[in-house]
């Protein structure tokens, strides 16, 4: 599904190297888990793949399926199939959620080539998923993001990916900002969308998510490189001994 | 400019000029603002309050030959009584109930003594301390306008539509008598060249709202004046949506009088290309307890100008007074600029005033966030546009017409 190969990527205005040669593949139907300390490159890694700016790829490649994702534009890429859950999603005044991921679902449909939701079909897919995720009409009439708790803009990212239904799911730190309650509600949200055809890559800091959305492989990145990659028990390691060991390890 | 070439360009003007037939109070007013003129003369480049504005093309003896498309009716699907005004005259809506409306032109030779006391008593006002000569010509050489009475709630909004004119020069007086409440809706490309006055006269406990639309068409010069003044626990509120047009120089003022007043202004510009846009307001606070909000966004691209000015002043004794005020601009490209003078002069210690300009452009992160969900560059960079906007936007209080203004902002961009 996700094919990265010795990907390297500088800052565009600075000499700064960030991710210093990238091996990386999720497969169909798989979860992988990165962790790794402030700093690792984890989050530029979420970014370059789904194309925002401020980013120069030095070296390397990236697919997903046999798309070239570093060779077409955010909304091109989005409209391929990948998704990405922002660690910190943007407040859009005047914008209504609703018309929003209306925009979103249908500009994706008819780049495909699909016919567009009409507005009946559109309300009853969206407040369907939406109840799954305790997202209540209000929160779908009010603009983006805006006024919502830290849980509810999780919670709303969730619902755009369950909307867009994405092939490629990249979740940064969809972890911070959560208490108990709501990390169990985002992640069932994500694990309802589990399925054979979807991978997921979920970036995060944290072992406890791993507890929630259980991964099948988790790379460990420290220094722009994956270090190590393991089964679930990685995160156990990391929860139990931090980062430190590995670290020193990999030196 | 020298002050022999501004008696000049005035003298020039003046001549092409002649006061209209009539006598009686109309006359009496017309011959006091052109006295008034005549002492200041006609703005020029150098004047304080034209420094970001180049006056000339509105001052000139004769109109830049331009012709503004006839443009569609911005309030079509609007539940309103309507009144044209154009070339031939102006045709007046059934009675309605709450309402007297006569033209001007009419009201000249009837004692009415109402209109006699405001007929350019609030310009006169307005023309202190900043002289507004431009508004002092219309009064004097206002070829229509309406003169209206608001007696009682008016039920439906009343739709004042101008087209067509060739440098018309309009003076509406309106006097909303104490608890009475009327919606203005004002449309129409008006003329090439055109000069509006509206002085409003909002009696203790009454209401006035007015909300304008200019454009979108190009090629227009225009100079509007809002003249009003607020009794106790009087409400005023003014919105303007304007799309380009070549030279836009609106202009508020507005004197809060009765204690517990509020007054709310505001305006979403789109200038795109060859486009001058001017917002000067000023409020005057001269009454316990008032509220005034000033609310302006302007979104500029390809060379486009936006210019504001405005100013909270806070006489002695204004005690309570919470004044308000924010420009911002949103330039979509380099080429663009915005210019912006806020300014507060307060003479009561026990009053909160803010004001804030701002001039950015699109968010990046906001792009790309909406970008990431599949929306188009051309698409997102709308929807961000409308959101920068939806702040202003906000100001209009009734629910329908705010909704309305939505509508025409997303057609205007679909079709830009």
């Amino acid at each position: 599904m996700l094919n990265i190969k010795n990907l390297h990527v500088k800052l565009e205005d600075e000499d700064k190297q960030i991710l210093k040669g990238i091996d990386l593949h999720v497969p169909a139907g798989e979860v992988h888990a990165i962790m790794g300390p402030n700093g690792s490159g984890k989050s530029t890694l979420s970014y370059v793949l789904s194309g925002r700016g401020g980013y120069e790829v030095t070296d390397g490649t990236a697919h997903l399926g046999d798309i070239d994702l570093l060779d077409i534009e955010p909304e091109e890429r989005a409209a391929a199939g990948l998704f990405l859950a922002f660690q910190y999603p943007v407040e859009i005044p005047g914008v209504g959620n609703m018309t929003f991921l209306r925009t979103a679902v249908n500009a994706q449909r008819k780049a495909r080539g699909e016919e567009e939701l009409s507005a009946g079909d559109f309300l009853k897919v969206v407040r369907a998923k939406a109840k799954d995720l305790k997202i209540d009409a209000d929160m779908l009439k009010r603009p983006v993001n805006v006024g919502f708790s830290g849980g509810e803009k999780k919670r709303n990212e969730i619902l755009q990916m369950a909307m867009l239904e994405p092939k490629m799911c990249i979740l940064d730190e969809t972890d911070s900002g959560l208490d108990v309650d709501a990390m169990k509600l985002v992640s069932e949200g994500v694990n309802a969308l589990r399925s054979p055809e979807r991978g997921f890559l979920v970036i995060t800091h944290y072992q406890r998510l791993l507890d929630h959305i259980k991964p099948d492989v988790v790379h460990i990145m420290a220094d722009g490189r994956i270090i190590k990659s393991g089964g679930p028990e990685l995160a156990l390691e990391v929860e139990n001994n931090g980062y430190a060991d590995l670290l020193e390890g990999a030196a | 400019m020298p002050a022999e070439r501004k008696t000049a360009v005035t003298d020039e003007r003046l001549a092409a000029l002649t006061l209209p037939a009539g006598d009686g109070w109309l006359r009496a007013g017309r011959e006091d603002a052109l006295g008034r003129l005549r002492a200041v003369g006609l703005p020029g480049r150098r004047d304080e309050y034209w420094r970001y504005t180049n006056p000339a093309k509105l001052v000139q003896a004769d109109p830049e030959p331009s012709q503004p498309d006839a443009g569609e009716d911005p309030f079509a699907g609007v539940d309103a009584d309507v009144i044209t005004i154009d070339g031939d005259g102006i045709t007046m809506p059934g009675t309605i109930e709450g309402l007297d409306v006569t033209t001007l032109s009419d009201a000249g030779g009837a004692d009415i003594h109402w209109a006699k006391d405001l007929y350019g008593t609030l310009e006169a006002a307005g023309s202190r301390p900043v002289s507004r000569p431009l508004a002092m010509l219309n009064t004097a050489f206002a070829t229509d306008g309406l003169v209206i009475r608001v007696t009682g709630k008016v039920a439906r909004p009343l739709h004042i539509r101008t087209t067509g004119g060739t440098d018309p020069i309009l003076h509406h007086v309106v006097k909303v008598e104490a608890g009475g409440a009327l919606t203005i809706l004002e449309s129409g490309n008006v003329g090439a060249r055109y000069n509006t006055a509206l002085e409003v006269d909002v009696a203790d406990g009454a209401a006035f709202h007015h909300l304008r639309v200019q454009g979108p068409d190009g090629g227009m010069h225009a100079n509007t004046h809002i003249f009003a003044r607020l009794g106790s626990e009087a409400t005023f509120r003014s919105f303007t949506l304007s799309a380009n047009g070549q030279l836009t120089r609106n202009e508020a003022t507005i004197d809060l009088t009765g204690d517990d007043a509020s007054a709310t202004i505001g305006g979403a510009a789109f200038g795109d290309g060859d486009v001058h846009h001017d917002d000067t307001v000023f409020v005057t606070h001269d009454a316990v307890n008032c509220e005034s909000r000033q609310v302006f966004k302007k979104v500029l691209r390809n060379g486009a100008t936006g210019v504001f000015q405005g100013k909270i002043l806070v006489k002695e004794g204004a005690q309570k007074t919470d004044g308000y005020q924010i420009s911002q601009a949103l330039l979509l490209d380099d080429d663009a600029q915005f210019l912006a003078k806020p300014e507060l002069e307060i003479y009561a210690d026990d009053v909160a005033c803010s004001h804030g300009s701002t001039t950015g452009a699109i968010d990046e992160t906001a792009l790309f966030y909406l970008r990431s969900r599949g929306v188009p560059k051309r698409v997102a960079t709308d929807m961000l546009v409308l959101s920068f906007l939806a702040e202003a936007v906000e100001e209009i209080e009734n629910e329908d017409l705010r909704a309305h203004v939505g509508d025409l902002l997303t057609d205007w961009q679909a079709r830009a």
